[in-house]
């Protein structure tokens, strides 16, 4: 099974040193090939130069050591989890690491950014391998000074020491190992030698958070800089016939108004009066396409579910046979709405474009998709365009898309000026990139007491799941199995959210075995425990998931939530899931306060691979779980003749604090190599207090937000 | 255009700005303390909370012209060298994800902490409940409130 194996890295690093003029050693190495085992190696590293790095490691003569990372942070933690893994190898004490955000260079490299929760599955070999190989050369380099064998030479925090225990410091030797040859096969650490990996280890820009520093997009300013807000047309399918700027312009600090497309951008000397400026323009619109409801794309997916069109993504056996020869067939329809992003920072980003070049600096995910989409749309050589990355104030997925960012260079191209655009709130939840509202209908055959065959429709707008999907849990455990999906192609934007799909698809499968067990009269646990003894063996290398690891994740779910024992007035759900190569099993706990249930408890059992920052990896579980809760419970969004119907933290809900569950983790010990994080704590979330509530009162939920759909009256944040 | 004097972290600042302008884009666009963030502007989300004579203030709809005459303290006054007990206990537990929301966060807990300062759980999470924190780093932003009232006494 593809999971049980280290993924498929090339071994060969991609490194290059040099002496630093300073002093100290500079250790080139490409990151984002590194970590994308699909991409070519080089033919001939000899003739690389810098430009063909993006992450570097820099060892000055007092032994201190800088890495310099080009990764995004948005909040997952990668910028400390990932230096962590090269100062492992490199064996340096974590204390005299630095690390910084590198600036990035797009001019010389076609690169992507490592997403879906896969930053330190894919680093995880590579990275390690530059440390050791930068170790190495340090040892190599001593062993020359000393005349002894290189074999003889052992390295403790940053102290090399040799055979006759003479010492010498990485710093003491970097000159002369910059100039060495980069050795190949280097011998990478024992797991039980780990001393920085699998300690808790802070965020490394905990400091500058505290402080309140310049960190984020929305900090950036520079000399001769201009904000910019920019007015969008109101409704998904209008567009923009003319328009007044004369109150707008009335307004003392608005410089200029321009126009580009269907949009209206106020540029001013600061963001509340480019806001002020934008709100007095009187813009005409007409209806250029079909302005889309909510209530008619709900009819519209029911029609796709219960019609014929369908592409099959994955059929085993024969599906419709089992259904004709089934005791009993149960079928079940669950909905989810759109959903926005809201990351906390609201979308922006600096852009300077003059005849020389295109400067770009924000919160972005994809930086090298972005300066190319740029590029070509304003007609200009890639090698003008730069993308310096800030750190970012959430993503959750809105930032893989650059729409922003080109918003930016449009203004600033037209305005002959550096402009930064920012999004007020309003503009960021009614301008989305969409979770796409879904419907689920599975079916299951019965035929006398077992499950013989699964039938998983989806419908949904714009697009569908992704190619793997159909291969995770419980692909291999049905034997006649077929996953269907059709869509619906609407004007609305939609995208990658959160773990795409799935945080919805877990919901509506993990609710569905709830029920199925339930109608069984099997234990729930063992109905899930049963299917996953049917993969086990498999020959089938497109089955994803682990049997084995699921199993193990939802027994210690039961050992450790006190499964099944009565506790008066808790009540408590199960779910348990795969995706992003991660196996979680999660169990909440449910009270009734005045009828309306309270999630009070999440216990979270998680396997995913060697833990790398256990401190880290808590936060990222906690906050997936929550999150999860949270938008099953609350989360909700809906369109009127286009408009969203929500524009601020007024009418939509997120969770609160006083909302929240206490998340309990517990990992699973393991020596695999790491897997997601990011994003599989949050899909079984849903399912779990879906089947909990069920549990306290008899109320079967099949529809997103929760809270609205049990006809109970919300608790009030 | 009117000219207005603030008094920030014990500082004397003099700015021209629209009366109307939330002292937030005053502090961030005019006098580059961009700790204090924007996240909503109406107020729901606490990313902009700063204290105003003490008292945990939404610094998105108090417009500069009614902010003169009162100590404004802003995320980087609350402590030198960020040894507030709240900054300490929000490094201590290592709060942030993705921590845009965090200089809010501590803003209402410093001033909160200052009321009661021998908070529970449930008067922690109602009083933190005015702000929002989309990673749900809400587990640790309870434990490092009670850490902080715990150095605090």
């Amino acid at each position: 099974m593809k999971n049980s194996i280290s993924p498929s890295v090339s071994r060969r690093s991609f490194l290059k040193t040099s002496a630093l003029a300073g002093g100290g050693m500079l250790i080139g190495f490409n990151l984002f090939q590194a970590c994308k085992p699909e991409v070519a190696p080089p033919v001939d590293i000899s003739k690389l130069n810098f430009n063909d790095f993006n992450a570097f490691i820099k060892i000055a003569d007092n032994g201190m050591v800088t890495i310099f990372s080009p990764n995004p942070e948005i909040g997952q933690g990668v910028k400390t989890s990932m230096p962590m893994l090269i100062a492992e190898e490199l064996d340096v004490s974590w204390d005299n690491v630095h690390v910084a955000q590198g600036a990035l260079d797009t001019k010389n490299f076609t690169r992507q950014v490592a997403g879906g929760s896969q930053s330190l599955r894919f680093g995880w070999e590579p990275l390690r391998q530059t440390g050791a190989t930068a170790r190495q050369m340090l040892i190599n380099a001593a062993a020359a000074k000393w005349g002894v064998d290189a074999s003889e030479c052992k390295t403790e925090n940053g102290v090399i020491t040799n055979s006759n225990g003479e010492t010498l410091g990485y710093g003491e030797v970097v000159k002369a190992a910059a100039a060495l040859e980069v050795p190949e096969n280097v011998v990478l650490k024992d797991p039980k030698d780990f001393k920085i990996i699998g300690k808790d280890i802070p965020n490394v820009d905990i400091d500058n958070i505290l402080e309140g520093k310049s960190l984020y997009g929305m900090d950036y300013k520079e000399e001769g800089m201009v904000y910019a807000s920019v007015l969008r047309p109101p409704a998904f399918g209008k567009k923009l016939v003319d328009f007044d700027d004369a109150a707008t312009k009335a307004i003392s600090g608005v410089y200029d108004v321009v126009k580009f497309g269907d949009k209206i951008a106020v540029l001013a000397k600061d963001t509340w009066t480019a806001m002020k400026g934008k709100n007095a323009l009187k813009a005409n619109w007409s209806t250029d396409s079909k302005l889309e409801s909510t209530e008619e794309h709900d009819k519209l997916l029911t029609d796709l579910l219960n019609g014929k069109e369908f592409d099959t993504l994955r059929s085993d056996g024969d599906v419709k046979k089992a259904f004709a020869e089934a005791d009993q067939v149960i079928e079940r329809t669950y909905e989810s709405p759109f959903l926005p992003h809201n990351c906390m920072e609201p979308m922006n980003f600096f852009a300077d474009v003059t005849e020389e070049k295109v400067r770009l600096v924000g919160p972005i995910q994809t930086p090298a998709g972005t300066a190319r989409w740029i590029a070509k749309e304003l007609d200009r050589d890639p090698e003008d365009v730069s993308v310096e990355m800030t750190r970012m104030g959430g993503g959750f997925g809105r930032r893989l898309y650059g729409d922003f960012a080109m918003e930016a260079a449009q203004v600033s191209k037209i305005a002959k000026k550096p402009v930064k655009v920012v999004f007020s709130r309003e503009d960021d939840m009614s301008a989305g990139i969409y979770r796409p509202a879904i419907k689920y209908k599975i079916g299951a055959s019965i035929k006398e007491g077992k499950i013989t065959g699964y039938h998983l429709k989806e419908a949904s707008i714009n697009s569908n799941m992704y190619g793997l999907i159909p291969n995770f849990f419980p692909a291999g455990a049905v034997e006649n199995y077929q996953v269907d999906v059709a869509k619906y192609s609407s004007k609305i934007t939609t995208g990658a959210w959160r773990a795409p799909y799935t945080n919805f698809l877990s919901f509506a499968e993990q609710s569905f075995f709830d029920e199925l067990a339930e109608i069984l009269e099997i234990d729930r646990i063992q109905l899930r425990l049963d299917l996953l003894q049917k993969v086990k063996g498999t020959t089938d290398d497109r089955i994803e998931y682990s049997p084995e690891r699921l199993e193990k994740v939802i027994k210690v779910a039961v050992d450790k939530s006190g499964w099944g024992k009565e506790k008066e007035g808790v009540y408590q759900g199960f779910s348990a899931y795969y995706c992003h190569n991660t196996h979680v099993a999660e169990v909440a706990d449910v009270v009734l306060e005045n009828d309306i249930p309270v999630v009070k408890k999440v216990t979270c059992v998680v396997d995913c691979g060697i833990v790398v920052n256990p401190l880290g990896a808590k936060n990222q579980i906690e906050g997936g779980v929550i999150d999860g809760v949270g938008h099953a419970m609350y989360g909700d969004f809906s369109f009127k003749e286009g408009v969203p119907q929500d524009k601020n933290f007024d009418t939509y809900r997120l969770i609160r604090i006083n909302e929240t569950p206490v998340v309990e983790t517990h990992f699973v010990e393991s020596d695999i190599a790491p897997t997601g994080l990011g994003e599989p704590t949050l899909p079984p979330a849903g399912a779990a207090v879906a089947n909990a509530i069920k549990a306290a009162k008899g109320i079967r939920i099949y529809k997103q937000p929760f809270i609205k759909n049990m006809n109970a009256k919300a608790p009030l944040g | 255009m009117p000219v207005y004097n603030l008094k920030i972290n014990g500082q004397s600042h003099s700015v021209e700005a629209d009366k109307d302008t939330p002292l937030l884009w005053v502090l961030r666009d005019h006098l580059d303390m961009v700790g204090t963030k924007y996240g909503c502007g109406v107020g729901q989300c606490g990313a902009c909370t700063i204290h105003i004579d003490g008292t945990a203030t939404r610094s998105c709809l108090l417009p500069v012209s009614t902010a003169q005459d009162m100590e404004i303290t802003t995320i980087e006054g609350l402590s030198e060298d960020t040894i507030h007990p709240v900054q300490e206990a929000w490094k201590e537990i290592d709060v942030p994800q993705c921590g845009y929301c965090q200089a809010g966060q501590m803003m209402s807990a410093a001033a909160f902490l200052k009321e009661n300062a021998n908070p529970n759980k449930s008067e922690i999470r109602d009083a933190m409940s005015g702000n929002i924190c989309r990673c749900a780093s809400y587990n640790r932003i309870e434990k490092a409130v009670e850490l902080a009232a715990s150095k605090m006494s």
